[in-house]
């Protein structure tokens, strides 16, 4: 089962339709409520990233009967230091973004903790790549 | 002890008992509880805030210091069948009264 969906960049009103639209999905295919919920929080997380950081994103969801395969990428300014980026406290968010209640530092280690495989790349000034892998 | 305040949304589950509470303005701290049967406790009032308790499994909120809740968030949580409380308090009052009548902390 593939889903696919566009985010577009500054769009707070609709970000988490993706992920409420995903966790909808695997609630119909009766998957464990703790597999549900980490791979919901961890597309979400990555949603508002993307809305809060970049300019137009997509996200690509693969379902198989082993595994739930999530693709989000996005074209914007990209992570600098990756590492850096995975500390938890560090961010870059705006004030407007920290006004909704994110910019904390805590997605992308909060997406480690909530995903089987978490895999990230990003070319400053183009974009970043975000796969994350969570076993059934 | 008892706290005021009105039910906005989900009147009819307003007999349920919940266990635990975690009070917080910031999303991204409740995105990492990691368990359900929580009420929170938050006066950030926007969609986010609904859509960050859908997502992290969470049917109660609770908000504090009078914070409008607007149509949208109304709407959104009706679709995930949630209750929406608003109450005048602060947080800290909030949290006082609730954990005086027992309910438990996440952590």
């Amino acid at each position: 089962m593939n889903f696919s969906y566009d985010i577009a960049g500054g769009d707070f009103v609709h970000a988490g339709q993706a992920s409420s639209a995903l966790k909808k999905i695997l609630k119909s295919l009766n998957l464990d409520s703790s597999l549900i919920r980490r791979t919901v929080v961890s597309l979400y997380e990555a949603e508002v990233n993307v809305v809060a950081h970049a300019w137009s994103g997509n996200i690509q969801v693969n379902i198989q009967p082993d595994q739930i395969c999530i693709v989000v990428s996005d074209k914007g300014p990209g992570i600098n230091d990756i590492n850096l980026a995975m500390q938890k406290g560090y961010s870059t968010a705006s004030p407007e973004v920290r006004e909704m209640g994110f910019g904390a530092g805590m997605g992308l280690p909060n997406i480690k903790d909530n995903s089987d495989v978490m895999e990230l790349r990003s070319t400053p000034g183009e974009g970043t790549e975000l796969k994350i892998v969570n076993k059934i | 002890m008892r706290t005021e305040g009105e039910i906005r949304c989900g009147e009819h589950r307003k007999n349920e008992t919940v266990g635990r509470a975690f009070c917080s303005d910031l999303m991204s701290d409740v995105l990492t509880l990691g368990c359900q049967d929580v009420l929170l406790v938050t006066g950030l009032a926007n969609v986010q805030a609904i859509r960050t308790a859908e997502m992290a499994d969470i049917s109660y909120i609770l908000f504090v210091r009078n914070k409008n809740i607007t149509d949208e968030m109304l709407q959104l949580a009706r679709e995930n069948n949630m209750v929406l409380i608003q109450c005048k308090s602060s947080m800290f009052k909030v949290a006082g009264e609730l954990f005086t009548a027992g309910l438990q902390p996440v952590y």
